[in-house]
């Protein structure tokens, strides 16, 4: 268990850097998510923390301590693959003693360690078998139990469970989060699944083209996006973004609902949309709409629920409305939020 | 209507739609040639080395026995002929695996000018076996050697030195010498080949696994013997027959160097069977030697071929 810290990070391959100066800070027991569209630079990043991979420039620090030129053995981390990169030859057991026999612990030491661990992960049963005959769960479990049996400094994950089956991976994430809770151990885990990062994370990091865009739990990432692109990712579906007075008004779908007969609320925003289509999610329904008064292309999205959309018919044009606390602002050339206190809507 | 069923019995079945057919065909050829010049020969050897054929009269009329196997192996040429074999071919395949094992770890890595490595590598291999003849014969060379040279610049031969007293090493003129010599001409030609199968097998193994095995805290050859090994186990045996295989069947070597000498010294069972049987015309002798150490090799090729699959599968 130990702190994190990046200090002005850089990764370039050629002319491209794929990590472009992050720095971040991560508490002792944090369970930190990175989230990013592939390419964004988090596997590189997570590489250069592992130490699988030299940064350009910047520094590592784990426990305080500069480790930016040390190996990986040398900065105890452990890290799962998204491949779990079992050794196939080796049982499950000699899979989990591998990294104690590499740092030479003794035997009776070992065999203590690998029964605490596979107890602590509930495989006692998969001990003798070799990576071939397990199936993807268990394969995850085993890579787990690898990791945690020498007391990590520090966790890495890189997308543990995009290899596992849509069922399996809610309870994956839960049992992720839980072992967590109970290790301790502070952990970054790298993913491009907004739900796994916005469920298990503490706090979120979301990356962009080699830059952390913004670093917060996942409510204020989800309520106060920093910029255009947060905005624009995270969500399902994401924000809608709407260009008016030379700026960018964002709200969340959920908060676009069809104007009620009577009196509109203080500040509120109308927009006269025709709806397109309908889409049922289950639980709610999925507006999709285009706007007719702003003029142009915008398109819209809705979020609403059963007996709101029974009253609504595609093709018809309707009066929509934001509560103006659920409007968000945004620079329209920079793309970054605008603050509270200096927005002033002009209807 | 009609017009319709004729035009699908057009577009329908030739002979070389149907799969048995066109199976057959295509194999035609390969199994023609590998009757004609494998499987007759083999038979037609099997039939020489029970006669009393010889070059003068190669028909095969009387059978006798194994009382050829039984005189080839009285002489002492195929005695130094067998345990030359055998030393030239255990020798050889130890080498072999391990120099192929360390190519293949460097060629798995990046470094500057690799491309340039690899082709040297390689090239031995892209040589016509008259051509390396003559680079080895030189530098192999009585009284020419360049070998000799570097040794006798090093002031390790010559009188009074550690391989002195003489001024050259008479490489293909001493016994051990000369084994060695021919040690070393077969690693030369045949590490190239048994590097680019260990090469197909190392880079087969995923990156994930190393870079696991890293972060787990395995160095260099705690990686190598525990992670890298093992995993290419299967292909090494594939790499160990074949290298055996084509040391234990080459007469080349020794023809263009030692011819055998001093005296059956550095003979090796090809040569001989093949100077007992073509330039001595003992055709039936010969083929005994040819074929002595056929059921060794067979079994030793089956066992090889099976561990080789057990260990895929499993």
């Amino acid at each position: 268990m130990a702190t994190l810290e990046l200090r002005g990070i850089k990764k370039r391959f050629g002319d491209f850097y794929a990590v472009d100066g992050v720095d971040l800070m991560i508490a002792e027991g944090e369970f930190l998510a990175i989230l990013g569209p592939s390419g964004c630079g988090k596997t590189t990043l997570m590489r250069m923390i592992a130490g699988l991979e030299p940064p350009s420039a910047g520094e590592v620090l784990i426990g305080g301590v500069p480790v930016t030129h040390l190996p990986p053995r040398a900065r105890n981390v452990s890290m799962v693959f998204q491949s779990y990169a079992l050794y196939p030859h080796m049982s499950v057991a000699e899979n989990i003693a591998f990294p104690l026999k590499a740092r030479g612990v003794p035997k009776a030491e070992r065999d203590t360690k690998v029964q605490w661990v596979v107890g602590l992960m509930g495989i006692e049963g998969l001990v003798k078998r070799k990576p071939g005959r397990l199936s993807g769960g268990e394969k995850q479990k085993v890579a787990l139990a690898r990791s945690l049996v020498r007391d990590p400094s520090l966790f890495i994950f890189d997308e543990p469970l995009s290899s596992l089956d849509a069922q399996v991976r809610a309870m994956a994430r839960g049992e992720l989060r839980q072992l967590h809770d109970r290790t301790g151990v502070t952990t970054v885990y790298v993913t491009h699944d907004q739900l796994e990062a916005l469920g298990m994370g503490d706090r979120v990091a979301i990356m962009n083209r080699g830059q952390v865009r913004q670093l917060g739990t996942p409510q204020e990432l989800y309520d106060d996006p920093a910029d255009t692109f947060v905005a624009a990712f995270l969500g399902s579906p994401p924000m809608n973004l709407i260009e008016r007075d030379n700026r960018i008004i964002g709200f969340r779908p959920e908060y676009l609902q069809p104007r009620v007969d009577g009196s509109l609320a203080q500040g509120a925003l109308v927009f006269k949309v025709r709806i397109m289509q309908l889409e049922f999610l289950g639980s709610e329904w999925l507006i999709y709409g285009v706007l007719e008064d702003g003029g142009g292309e915008n398109k819209l999205l809705a979020k609403v629920d059963q007996l709101v959309a029974s009253k609504l018919r595609s093709g018809e044009s309707r009066d929509f409305v934001v509560e103006r606390s659920y409007l968000r602002l945004f620079d329209k050339t920079t793309g970054l939020r605008i603050a509270p206190s200096a927005a002033k809507l002009t209807q | 209507m009609k017009h319709v069923q004729s035009e699908i019995a057009h577009a329908g079945v030739s002979l070389a739609d149907r799969k048995g057919v066109l199976g057959t065909l295509m194999l035609a050829p390969a199994l023609a040639y590998i009757a004609a010049l494998v499987a007759v020969p083999f038979f037609l050897a099997i039939g020489l080395s029970v006669s009393d054929a010889t070059v003068g009269d190669p028909a095969i009329h009387h059978f006798v026995g194994l009382r050829n196997f039984v005189r080839v192996i009285h002489e002492s040429a195929f005695h130094f002929g067998l345990r030359n074999s055998m030393i030239v071919t255990f020798a050889t395949l130890i080498l072999i695996l391990v120099l192929a094992t360390a190519e293949s770890e460097l060629l798995a890595r990046d470094f500057r000018g690799k491309r340039l490595v690899q082709i040297l590598l390689i090239l031995p291999w892209a040589m016509p076996v008259s051509l390396a003849a003559v680079g080895w014969l030189w530098l192999l060379d009585s009284e020419f050697s360049p070998v000799d040279w570097l040794l006798r610049t090093a002031h390790l031969l010559g009188p009074g030195t550690l391989f002195g007293p003489a001024n050259h090493l008479y490489y293909y003129g001493r016994e051990w010498v000369g084994i060695g010599a021919i040690i070393a001409i077969n690693v030369w030609r045949l590490l190239p080949f048994a590097t680019i199968i260990v090469l197909a097998g190392r880079t087969s193994i995923p990156r994930d696994i190393f870079e696991q095995a890293e972060i787990d805290g395995a160095g260099f050859f705690r990686t190598l013997f525990h992670i890298t090994l093992p995993a290419l186990l299967p292909i090494l045996t594939v790499a160990a027959m074949f290298t055996a295989l084509l040391v234990f069947g080459d007469m080349t070597i020794a023809a263009l160097t030692t011819r055998g000498g001093p005296g059956y010294t550095t003979q090796v069972l090809p040569y001989w069977a093949y100077l007992k049987g073509i330039e001595g015309g003992a055709l039936s002798e010969g083929a005994a030697i040819a074929l002595f150490l056929f059921p060794v090799l067979l079994v030793g090729a089956i066992l090889a071929l099976r561990f080789a699959y057990r260990t895929e599968s499993a």
